[in-house]
């Protein structure tokens, strides 16, 4: 019995060698996964966020084609960032439509004009509710929505050139 | 140059460490005295000679060298002064160079002032500290290099994290390491005993100032260490059960326990196994602490440097050093002779029921701070613990850790009755149940743990005194002293704690200019902000004018602080201390309709805390002086006989 005792610290000091050496093993993964992912995206409908451009509703994301939904503000600085990307991919043919979160029709107007425009339409989410109900916490987020109108993808944070070509792939894959 | 010298002077301690430790084997096998005393100086030469890299590392800071890497990663030219001495340790591998100049230092300082210690137990101790830095030396050297060029030179360095551009930073890590670091002493005495089998109290009384003076330095470094998180992180709180704050906490406990420990091993010669495994536990908790902090298994605010290859370094060294150590021990253990027995109702049993308190305590910490690594391990799930289930099942022992540490002093050693032992300490008692009365009758409604700590902290307060009582106060030794201050030291920081958790009141508002607030005693004005501008930040700072009851109006100037190098915003607090708690503000941020976010708290006797601590450590270093002074007496009257 007394023997045994002895041998109780070195025990326990193996068990924790066992645990932080898995601990250093595994692979850091800083990506959390968005629970939405593979859900289909929440019902919606939007009034327009500018004059005479057509609002946005759940139901014109299921398409039958993948488009990106852009969570984006004329107040926030990384959408600034991130709006010669957008462009670039709507040259490339994606089908691009926006949230604009808790803005006004005049400031989204003079973003608009001065960043370019690369949305069909916008809708304007003036208390953040559809924003939430999203799973998204912040602006810019951009979203992969199939033509089922499935959440494929989230991308949070600005689209830097180097994520392009991950976009167009997870939009090729949502096909 | 400067950082060749340096990077040379290391080497040639590594290299006098691994003659320390080949010379301490080969001394304890042969027995050769000749070579036993070259131990002695190699070890002194040894710690001289890091202490010149350390002194290296902070003038090419001071001179803000921008060709050494660490002093371009780290520093800025427009710093001010104090932050380009201080950031010397502000990062991984400065931060190291001082965990090993501590450890060559007290090694060092062993070699020189070590006298009552058999002369093989001594050698053998040195060597065991000769290897634990064998080890750093070669992580230092060969995986976190302090020195290292840069070619080319940048133009200008990169800066020093804002958070750590803080008086804060120039006193909590060095007093800290001290602590954690020298603590290793202990763990070389433990390792050096059981190769002699040399275990009884006069060894005992050999390693009590040792683990005195770490525990110090280590309770002080955890208490500026509080401090400074409540003031510069702007959230209020003074301890967050951080992994890397438990990672302090831990060889605390460890060595608070050793500390009570080896005054019964000293004074009654029992505890001999127990008081080795807590001297091991000890400085293998100061490891655990710093492989966790640094090879970013957890993630804390403390993690700089998260590099699992360094973290499989040091987790080598763990295998190396605190698996040795506990093979040694359960090898070496059984054939140490048995201390002597004793009564339960006793000092030594009083002590032996503080030390499995401190221990349950540490056996809740660790598992809480592993808890979130083993469940990823095992099932891959991340999650975290935080304060709820620390403070409720900590909380509740530490409680019971006070209730004894009341009566402990009280009891005679050897053996005691219980019905003397209530007459002495009825007082307290009477005490703690006056402060009860007081809380139901007059308080609103606090929670269970506020209102025990309360009439704890009461209770313990008295107590702690009660050893004095009836006795000549002048011929009272300086140890007994220390040991009421330190109690009453418990007392002092519990009742701050249970203050501030019972009736701290905050204000959370969105605030115009010209709109008043009440919290606490205190009125506060929000009259606006303006831009303010420091050497390397520039803020918005807000002015609040404060009045409590019909005195005169002050201003205080919480900022919200923008660093230029690198880009960081962080937000300083402003507070107010008067003699019964502090006001504590602090600046958020503004919206478009011209209010700003303010945070005000009022936190009655908050300070009691860190004065507790303080007076914690200076309980220790009172019992260090009259430890030490007695046992200088104790050997010239052996010469002398």
């Amino acid at each position: 019995m007394k023997q045994f005792v002895i041998w109780v610290p070195l025990a326990l000091f193996a068990v924790f060698l066992g645990i932080a050496a898995t601990g250093l093993i595994a692979p850091r993964d800083s990506v959390i996964e968005s629970q939405m992912i593979g859900e289909p995206v929440p019902q919606f409908a939007l009034a327009p966020s500018l004059p005479g451009r057509p609002g946005l509703t759940s139901a014109d994301l299921a398409t039958g084609e993948p488009r990106l939904l852009n969570v984006f503000a004329s107040w926030c600085v990384p959408c600034i960032a991130e709006a010669p990307q957008l462009m670039q991919l709507r040259r490339a043919g994606v089908a691009i439509d926006a949230i604009a979160i808790r803005d006004r029709p005049e400031d989204v107007a003079v973003f608009l004009s001065r960043y370019g425009d690369p949305y069909e339409r916008i809708g304007a989410d003036t208390d953040s509710r559809v924003q939430l109900s999203l799973g998204s916490s912040g602006v810019p987020e951009t979203f992969v929505v199939d033509g089922q109108g499935i959440i494929r993808h989230q991308h949070i944070g600005d689209i830097r050139a180097e994520d392009v070509p991950a976009l167009l792939a997870a939009l090729e894959a949502a096909r | 140059m400067i950082a060749e010298a340096g990077l040379a002077a290391l080497w040639f301690a590594a290299a006098l460490c691994g003659l320390q430790l080949m010379f301490g084997i080969f001394a304890i096998r042969s027995g050769r005295e000749d070579i036993s005393s070259a131990v002695r100086p190699i070890a002194i030469v040894q710690g001289l000679l890091t202490a010149i890299a350390f002194a290296m590392l902070i003038w090419l800071f001071l001179r803000t060298d921008l060709s050494v890497e660490l002093v371009a990663a780290n520093s800025h030219s427009a710093k001010p002064w104090l932050y380009k001495f201080a950031g010397a340790w502000g990062n991984h591998e400065g931060s190291m160079l001082l965990w090993v100049a501590v450890l060559a230092v007290a090694g060092a300082l062993v070699a020189i002032f070590e006298k009552r210690l058999r002369e093989q137990t001594l050698i053998a101790t040195l060597a065991a500290q000769a290897a634990i830095g064998l080890g750093f030396y070669a992580f230092l050297l060969f995986a976190s290099n302090p020195f290292a060029r840069l070619d080319p030179a940048p133009a200008q360095g990169q800066g020093l994290n804002p958070l750590l551009q803080d008086p804060g930073l120039a006193f909590h890590p060095p007093t800290l390491y001290l602590g954690y670091v020298g603590i290793s002493v202990a763990f070389s005495f433990a390792v050096g005993a059981l190769v002699t089998r040399d275990v009884d109290a006069a060894f005992a009384r050999a390693m009590r100032p040792w683990v005195l003076g770490a525990w110090i330095f280590l309770t002080l470094g955890i208490a500026a260490g509080s401090y400074w998180a409540y003031y510069e992180l702007g959230w209020g709180g003074w301890w967050f059960w951080d992994p890397v704050e438990n990672a302090s906490l831990m060889p605390w406990l460890a060595a608070t326990a050793l500390l009570h420990s080896v005054t019964v091993l000293a004074t009654r010669d029992s505890l001999r196994a127990w008081t080795i495994m807590l001297a091991v536990v000890a400085f293998s908790m100061s490891m655990v602490g710093t492989f966790l902090v640094r090879s970013g298994v957890l993630t804390s605010v403390h993690a700089f440097a998260v590099d699992p290859q360094r973290g499989a370094f040091i987790l080598g060294l763990l295998i190396l050093y605190i698996g040795g150590a506990l093979a040694l021990y359960g090898l070496r253990i059984g054939t140490v002779r048995e201390g002597k027995q004793f009564e339960p109702v006793s000092r030594e049993g009083a002590l032996v029921v503080n030390n499995l308190l401190l221990s349950a305590i540490l056996g809740i910490v660790l598992v809480g701070t592993l808890y979130p690594l083993g469940v990823e391990a095992v099932t891959g799930e991340q999650l975290s613990v935080g304060p709820p289930y620390f403070n409720s099942t900590a909380g509740p022992l530490a409680l019971v850790l006070v209730a004894v540490m009341a009566f402990g002093p009280l009891l005679r050693w050897r053996r005691d009755d219980w019905r003397a032992l209530i007459g002495r300490v009825s007082l307290p008692i009477l005490i703690a149940a006056l402060a009860l009365m007081v809380l139901v009758f007059l308080v609103s409604p606090i929670g269970i743990l506020p209102m025990l700590g309360l009439i704890l902290a009461a209770g313990i307060a008295a107590a702690s005194l009660a050893p004095l009582w009836k006795r000549n106060l002048r011929r009272t030794p300086l140890f007994t002293y220390g040991m009421v201050i330190a109690h009453f030291g418990v007392g002092v920081a519990l009742a701050g704690m249970a203050f501030e958790s019972a009736f701290t009141e905050e204000v959370l508002v969105a605030a115009r200019p010209g709109e008043t607030y009440q919290v606490g005693p205190y009125s506060v004005r929000f009259d606006g902000t303006e831009p303010v501008a420091g050497p390397n930040w520039t803020a918005i700072e807000g002015r609040l004018s404060v009045t409590r009851g019909s005195g005169s109006a002050i201003t205080m100037r919480p900022q919200a602080r923008m660093f230029a190098s690198p880009e960081t915003e962080t937000s300083e607090a402003a507070i107010r201390t008067a003699w019964n708690g502090q006001l504590y503000t602090v600046l958020g941020n503004g919206d478009s309709e011209g209010r700003w976010q303010l945070r005000l708290w009022w936190k009655p006797f908050v300070t009691f805390i860190w004065l507790g601590g303080a007076l914690i450590a200076l309980g220790g270093l009172l019992a260090l002086i009259g430890r030490v002074r007695r046992e200088r007496k104790a050997i010239a009257r052996e010469l002398y006989a």
